[in-house]
């Protein structure tokens, strides 16, 4: 796996503090040289400074067209596709790793998308929100449904179709066979918690690295 | 800078007295080729980006002629000073293919052997073929290397095949609106045509030439059937639908319905300009192209080799070259490890979409292009 991601762009490596906090976070779990799919990639921010640090051979997956263009613009490999579809093309244990980051809470078919990261990926990385983040608790024993920076939509204009907290997400690695390997979680001022931290109490946005079990 | 043409522009011929072998086994003792360039070459020559004609197109890319200001070229939208390919920043040049009829040798020159044109003795030529007398162009012009090389439909045939015949030659591939190989569903419509131009009885197998007359029907017939490909079901209902060419109907043969003007009058027009052998060679061409045959099929095995940066584009409506004909270049590129990405842009105008301007298509590529080092 010689081949360099970006050798034809002048795109300089940027510091791991202009990443999202969440994204710098799963960059910090990907091993050098890695065969990479990001899965609802965005803007490409984070294949493109996982390229530059770390060698990988990148892809994103995106369905948006402005966002496409957008990975176009700073030279990261784009692919676009409609993950609703699945990733058909891509061969069975293909990638070092899958990852999907705050895009399984707006998927129709979220068990299909996670068995076919655990197809084409030998680990998968998910993040999303964590519906029972005290404060959105809070909010609903308000009688509200709970809005935040990891939940920033109104109920009625938000593209999330799929609520679920770190303990459902749990169950449902259960069900679909995936194991657990480690969880990360964020508090809402975006600092780490604990290991032995309750994430499903205190954590607004929990990443977890998975493999088939 | 506000977007414009590239202005006046004048094709160019440079001659080759090296035989060319081609793949059929054919040999051109001497050839010409035809071509046009927009833009400088910079000192270092590391902006030549090479635009791959399809079935029709020719070496007039952009801009037009002094004495023929309404002859403006194919991809005018895309190829200038602030359009997509941006002349500003690339060294852009078109070619007319061997065996065309714009100029570059074919069918229709003089063979010196005889004097006379030609044609049924003109060799088959493959997209492999083109690749590589565009290559001795290039290395006339001192280009070593191309930034990029672009194309659509059978131009991006020649563009995937610049990465496999001259990997370290070229840096980038755009591939648009194009296929690994045609179906038989392709091939059939490409069957179709040519037998309408082989049974004009003014085809003459092919020396036409010596009496004075073309096979014009059968290039008009083998026109018509190419236009309803390039069109897609929607854009033809939206143009046409069954609107009546005088409001009711003449139980004729005759004109009735409006796609039968258009088609027509797109028929006769092409049968005016254009050579029926150049159709005929061309559409083998198309049919011949499949990269992956000598790897057993295996078209990551194929692109194993490319040394280049890949971006694929496909239109939703094109059903000549389908979308899923694109994303199987794009699994085997993925399965190779090359680098590539690939947009489907919805359009209604189906294979025509290439040529056409469209706001998503045209911003895709210039961010693509824009990021190429040069």
């Amino acid at each position: 796996m010689s081949m360099v991601m970006n050798p034809a762009t002048n795109e300089t490596a940027q510091p791991e503090s202009a990443l999202r906090f969440d994204l710098a976070a799963i960059a910090r779990w990907v091993q050098p040289e890695e065969r990479v799919l990001d899965l609802g990639c965005g803007d490409g921010a984070l294949l493109a400074y996982l390229s530059a640090t770390k060698r990988v051979v990148g892809y994103g997956i995106e369905n948006d067209v402005n966002r496409v263009i957008a990975c176009l613009d700073r030279g990261v490999n784009v692919i676009q596709s409609n993950l609703d579809q699945g990733l058909a093309g891509f061969e069975d244990g293909f990638f070092d790793r899958v990852i999907m980051s705050q895009a399984l809470q707006a998927m129709h078919n979220t068990q299909g998308i996670l068995h076919e990261m655990l197809r084409v990926g030998r680990e998968a990385v998910v993040s999303f929100p964590n519906f029972a983040f005290w404060k959105h608790r809070k909010s609903i024993l308000e009688g509200r449904m709970p809005v935040s920076e990891s939940l920033p939509h109104q109920w009625f204009n938000t593209p999330n179709i799929r609520f679920f907290t770190v303990a459902d997400f749990t169950t449902l690695c259960d069900l679909l066979d995936i194991e657990i390997l480690e969880w990360m979680g964020f508090d809402d001022q975006h600092q780490p918690l604990p290991p032995d931290a309750d994430l499903n109490f205190l954590a607004t946005l929990a990443i977890a690295r998975l493999a088939r079990r | 800078m506000a977007v414009r043409s590239v202005g006046v522009v004048s094709p160019q011929r440079m001659v080759f007295d090296e035989p060319l072998r081609l793949k059929s086994g054919g040999v051109l003792p001497r050839y010409e080729l035809v071509y046009e360039t927009y833009g400088e070459l910079n000192a270092a020559k590391t902006n030549a980006v090479l635009v791959c004609h399809a079935l029709s197109g020719s070496h007039h890319v952009a801009g037009y002629y002094e004495d023929d200001p309404k002859n403006i070229g194919w991809w005018d939208n895309f190829v200038g000073p602030g359009k997509p390919l941006d002349t500003r920043k690339f060294f852009v040049i078109g070619v007319n293919n061997l065996g065309g009829c714009y100029g570059s040798t074919g069918p229709k020159s003089i063979d010196p052997e005889t004097g006379e044109p030609y044609g049924s003795r003109f060799p088959f030529v493959t997209v492999e073929d083109w690749v590589e007398a565009q290559a001795r162009l290039a290395d006339r012009l001192g280009i070593s290397e191309f930034a990029a090389v672009i194309g659509g439909s059978l131009g991006g045939m020649q563009a995937l095949s610049w990465a496999l015949q001259y990997p370290e030659r070229v840096r980038h591939v755009l591939a648009i609106a194009t296929a690994p190989k045609l179906s038989a569903q392709n091939i059939a419509f490409n069957e179709v045509a040519r037998q309408a131009i082989l049974t004009d009885p003014d085809f003459h197998g092919g020396d036409y030439y010596r009496y004075g007359v073309v096979p014009k029907r059968g290039l008009m017939l083998a026109r018509m059937i190419g236009h309803i490909t390039y069109l897609s079901d929607d854009a033809m209902a939206e143009k046409f639908g069954r609107a009546l060419k005088h409001g009711a109907f003449r139980y004729s043969y005759d004109v009735e319905f409006e796609i039968e003007s258009y088609l027509r009058y797109q028929g006769e027009k092409f049968s005016r300009y254009f050579d029926a052998n150049t159709y005929l060679l061309t559409t083998r061409a198309l049919d011949y192209y499949d990269p992956a045959a000598e790897y057993g099929g295996d078209l990551a095995q194929a692109f194993a080799r490319a040394q280049a940066r890949f971006f694929v584009l496909s239109f939703s409506t094109d059903w000549r070259f389908s979308p899923a004909r694109s994303r199987e270049i794009v699994s085997a590129l993925v399965h190779s490890e090359k680098p590539v990405s690939y947009l489907e842009i919805e359009s209604k105008a189906g294979h025509d979409s290439f040529l056409l301007e469209h706001p998503h298509y045209h911003a895709a590529v210039r961010a693509y292009l824009n990021q190429v080092a040069v």
